[in-house]
């Protein structure tokens, strides 16, 4: 009895302890990432933003959190029961488990699987489900149209965001997110004769194009402004999230939130170098990893907020257009170059 | 050998996956069934992890559920299923569709059967030699018989695949002349000279 405890339950229950530390921090994070995208977009505006619940509005998270846990849920009589709030679910569990394999410092993944590249593009492709369940459940027009649109977007985008990560994987030659990580400790800065390790060696700079076609297809696979025309305001009222409220509208919004930062650690996972420090000296090294890594996330994070308070909001024709006419075949060129370029100089 | 928890998730997977499956069928919502379908998916790719294939079951989950079955929903999403026509047909049906059940239950059982009749005998399976675990993963050997071993029938594929692909996109491509369309080089070149008037109005009297 005692040696299947060893065995079998003690793993198990290591790993569930892991997953309920990353589940507690990646939400307080979350919470606070909002409150900061709420800001950045009000300074942007010239307004205040939250600034009511607690010392500059830093509780503002958590009373919505409140309010929305504690409000009633509605559901429409002519809703599919059932599917519709299933998809809430879907939505923020999908998003919440792809963060299952990221490797926040080194070692530091609930698990660091040999497949972790392809483990969040399955998952990521799968985030469309919660959507398009949502939004066919809800029995009404607007969530209907919505789910459509998100349904040919996602799937326009992740054709791009696959060819992009096959670059990167063609500089690393493995699947496996430390890998790719630690790869770039010796990269295109190395090799042009800097002494050190240092962020030139990270994918950024040796694969620049690619890396601003991931960023901008990021923002389009986790549906964020400009091309949210799923919940397109001025066109769909809020899309497939139209007939929902309270929790499962939270939970919506949540996993939504969670994809999104997703985005933003996969970005510094794979251009960012990670848990590495920009320059391979001394006192940056004595800073832990996972300080690195929040660091270069918020910063994409902030890249987000930015986007999102600058830029107005493709049309859905352009958005289309962007995705198969132009970062289609450029990405696949770029596939194409990468390769020749690895080969030709023998530096894979 | 499965032991442990991974036996408990063998049999949760495998239990899901038949239940879900009988409910493709059963559930009287094509969306329902496609959700099932969904469902099916994902403990066949879980069974795949439990055996080892990583890749397989990341494919699986990429290319049929996160691609595939989203079109599918998609289609059965928007056509406008009539329960009452789907019944009728039923009984008409019913007769081919055991028949061929019931072939395929035959064949099903001829081949557990033949395991036992085999001329080898019964422990044929448990006598011939393991061939040793290499010390590659599955993406790399896959990636080895794909694009090394069979590069070129894979590269057929591929373009019997395309072939299709424009196959299809010329029997559903037609030119209407006389339809307005979005010209973005032209939208682009567009400037202040060319896309703005500015008019000088007096008050009170209009343009």
């Amino acid at each position: 009895m005692y040696d299947f405890f060893l065995t079998s339950l003690l793993p198990v229950a290591i790993i569930a302890g892991k997953s309920l530390l990353l589940l507690a921090v990646l939400l307080i994070l979350i919470a606070y990432l909002l409150y900061a995208d709420r800001k950045i977009w009000a300074a942007v505006q010239l307004r205040r933003g939250p600034n009511i619940v607690g010392a500059f509005g830093l509780l503002q998270s958590f009373a919505d959190f409140i309010k929305f846990a504690v409000k009633e849920p509605i559901i429409p009589a002519g809703a599919n029961k059932g599917v519709f709030l299933l998809a809430p679910f879907v939505a923020s569990f999908l998003a919440l488990s792809a963060w299952a394999v990221v490797p926040v410092s080194e070692g530091w993944a609930v698990a660091d699987i040999n497949v972790g590249i392809l483990y969040i593009l399955a998952i990521s492709s799968l985030e469309v489900y919660g959507v398009i369940m949502g939004g066919w459940a809800s029995n009404s027009k607007y969530p209907l149209l919505g789910a459509l649109r998100s349904a040919a977007q996602m799937i326009s985008y992740e054709v791009s965001i696959g060819l992009v990560l096959t670059c990167v994987l063609l500089c690393v030659g493995s699947l496996n997110l430390t890998d790719i990580v630690l790869a770039q400790k010796n990269g295109l800065g190395t090799r042009l004769g800097v002494p050190f390790a240092s962020f030139l060696d990270w994918h950024w700079l040796a694969l620049f194009p690619v890396f601003i076609i991931f960023f901008i297809s990021a923002l389009a696979e986790t549906n964020r402004p400009p091309f949210d025309l799923v919940e397109a305001e001025s066109e769909l009222i809020a899309g497939h999230m139209v007939e929902y409220s309270s929790t499962p509208y939270m939970l919506f919004f949540l996993g939504e939130y969670v994809a999104a930062v997703l985005m933003c650690a996969l970005t510094t996972l794979l251009f960012l170098g990670g848990w590495l420090p920009p320059l391979d000296i001394a006192w940056l090294n004595w800073v832990p990893g996972i300080i690195w890594f929040i660091i270069k996330t918020c910063l994409v994070f902030f890249m987000f907020a930015l986007v999102k308070a600058f830029v107005p909001r493709y049309r859905y024709d352009q958005l289309m257009r962007l995705g198969w006419k132009v970062f289609l075949p450029f990405s696949l060129a770029m596939v194409v170059i990468v390769a020749a370029v690895l080969k030709i100089t023998g530096w894979a | 050998m499965i032991t442990g928890f991974a036996a408990v998730f063998f049999y949760l997977f495998a239990v899901i996956m038949i239940v879900a499956a009988i409910m493709v069928i059963a559930a009287r919502n094509p969306v329902h069934s496609v959700l099932f379908l969904i469902l099916v998916f994902f403990n066949a790719s879980g069974l795949f992890l439990l055996g080892g294939a990583e890749f397989l079951a990341m494919i699986l989950l990429m290319v049929y559920v996160g691609a595939v079955a989203v079109l599918f929903l998609f289609v059965v999403m928007m056509l406008d299923v009539d329960f009452a026509e789907l019944k009728r047909g039923m009984g008409r049906y019913a007769p081919i569709g055991g028949l061929v059940g019931l072939i395929v239950l035959a064949e099903l059982i001829f081949v557990f059967m033949s395991v036992h009749f085999s001329p080898a005998g019964p422990d044929a399976a448990v006598t011939q030699p393991v061939p040793a675990a290499l010390p590659r993963s599955n993406t790399q050997a896959l990636g080895d018989i794909l694009y090394t071993d069979y590069v070129f029938y894979f590269e057929l594929a591929g373009f019997i695949l395309l072939t299709a692909m424009i196959g299809a996109i010329v029997l559903a491509l037609h030119h209407r002349s006389g339809v307005k369309r979005q010209s973005v080089g032209e939208q682009v070149k567009r400037n202040p000279q060319t896309a703005i008037e500015v008019k000088k109005v007096e008050s009170g009297k209009g343009i």
